[in-house]
């Protein structure tokens, strides 16, 4: 082989960056994130495997409706109606930000923009 | 045929994953199996493809040069065309792996009534290429917040820049609009451009599509049938992958499915096609020489060390008599024949 001493440590190098992942976590996958959820309600505007996949989706309906065309409309869960709205309906329940929305946007590296305008209520 | 062979084989591997992966526990082959055949694949092909290359001899001093050579010192040196030193051949080299400086000059020519001919400046593919290796590099290292855990602080830099417009939700992301952009560009280029497309071969449209339907199966799971992507249990798989523990913890979509092993065919195919043109750019010897074979003497490898140099003074010594017979001129005459 010729330019080993140049062939060799690129190749090197070019297997250790493709790896990457595997030593930057060393064989620790980490904790899975495991929201806590409310104990008020038992469910949600819809089932939980279409709430976990599409609701950002939905607050943006929400939002584009509400605030581009002010209906603002009433949801129903469990016979209660509730406004369509993050701070008034999805925060009554789910009351703690940190330990509701953050677990698993942490773990996804999502940094959802709700929160430049919306704030979590803070529990007494 | 050029174009229905490779669509077809992207279009039956979309097929096979989508399918495939709605049997129960093939999951297992799908999410786990293959990728770890895949990325095995990759990396030993690609170890053997570049080891293969640095051990073929480069039997002359080939770089290719555009510019005044190193000369006397009131002549200026083209330094970046015609480099000298492995510092110019280094700054050469960066602005061809990271800026795509050869493309710069690709000229396309054309006839004119007259007849004229004419080399006329076609940046074209210059500007699509970059578009589309920036914004792949920027998708694959994006990726990387589903395999790294905890996610480090860079990638939320990437991603909030390439999610600067917070259009919707998920955030689009400004790289997949350019990639599918590029993808089209360059694939027009192939179709519009006569001279192209008279040289384009299917395994130039293969990975064309391969990445297109790549491209566009991500953005089908990010933006418009969301069922099933529960990024959550992606991330466990894909950490799972890289510490050696994989779970597929529930049921994901057969979207993902095909997502995921179309990027497993990319890596398999990547080693062995044109696409090692990552690994090549480094080993090109018309790039990555200095111009200095009037400084260096260059020895070819292949030499037969038994073969000695032949230089013309040895040659006339072995043929002077037969050379001054027939009148062909000679740097050192005969030697005076001594009369008896």
């Amino acid at each position: 082989m010729y330019d080993s001493g140049k062939i060799i440590p690129g190749l090197i190098i070019f297997v250790l960056f493709v790896t990457f992942p595997v030593w930057y976590n060393h064989g620790d996958a980490g904790a899975v994130p495991k929201p806590e959820l409310p104990k008020v309600a038992k469910k949600c505007v819809l089932p939980v495997a279409q709430m976990r996949d599409e609701h950002m989706q939905l607050l943006l309906d929400w939002r584009a409706e509400v605030l581009r065309q002010g209906e603002w409309g009433f949801i129903k869960i469990d016979g209660k109606p509730f406004q369509r709205s993050l701070q008034n309906a999805c925060l009554k329940c789910h009351s703690n930000k940190k330990k509701f929305c953050d677990t698993c946007h942490t773990y996804a590296a999502v940094n959802p923009y709700c929160w430049d305008c919306h704030f979590a209520r803070v529990k007494k | 045929m050029k174009y229905t062979f490779p669509l077809g084989a992207v279009i039956v591997l979309a097929l096979i994953a989508w399918l495939g992966s709605q049997i129960p526990g093939m999951q297992y082959l799908f999410g786990i199996a293959v990728p770890y055949l895949a990325m095995a694949l990759f990396l030993g092909g690609f170890c053997y493809r570049v080891i293969k290359w640095a051990k073929s001899p480069v039997p002359f001093h080939i770089p290719t040069t555009c510019g005044q050579e190193y000369s006397l010192p009131w002549i200026k040196q083209d330094k970046l065309e015609c480099p000298v030193n492995t510092s110019q051949v280094v700054a050469r080299m960066f602005l061809e792996i990271f800026l795509f400086r050869s493309l710069w000059r690709n000229t396309k020519a054309m006839v004119y009534d007259g007849p004229k001919l004419t080399y006329e400046s076609s940046k074209w593919l210059w500007l699509f290429g970059l578009l589309f290796h920036y914004s792949f590099l920027v998708i694959v290292i994006r990726h990387m917040r589903l395999f790294l855990n905890p996610v480090p602080g860079f990638l939320h830099g990437l991603e909030f820049a390439d999610g600067i417009l917070q259009i919707g939700a998920p955030n689009l992301y400004l790289t997949d609009v350019t990639i599918l952009l590029a993808l089209i560009l360059l694939f027009g280029r192939r179709l519009i451009n006569r001279h192209v497309r008279y040289i384009s071969l299917p395994n130039d449209m293969f990975p064309l599509f391969l990445i297109f339907a790549i491209a566009s199966t991500g953005i089908m799971m990010r933006y418009f049938f969301r069922s099933g992507v529960d990024i959550i249990n992606i991330k466990q798989l894909a950490v799972g992958l890289v510490t050696l523990h994989p779970v597929i913890a529930g049921k994901l979509s057969p979207l993902f499915y095909t997502h995921l092993f179309l990027v497993s065919t990319l890596l398999v195919y990547f080693p062995f096609s044109k696409l090692m043109h990552m690994g090549g750019v480094f080993l090109s010897p018309t790039r990555n020489l200095a111009n200095n074979s009037r400084m260096v003497r260059h020895i070819n490898p292949w030499n037969d060390p038994n073969i000695k140099p032949h230089p013309y003074s040895a040659y006339e010594d072995e043929f002077r008599e037969n050379m001054v017979e027939m009148g062909i001129p000679v740097e050192k005459p005969l030697p005076e024949k001594t009369e008896a």
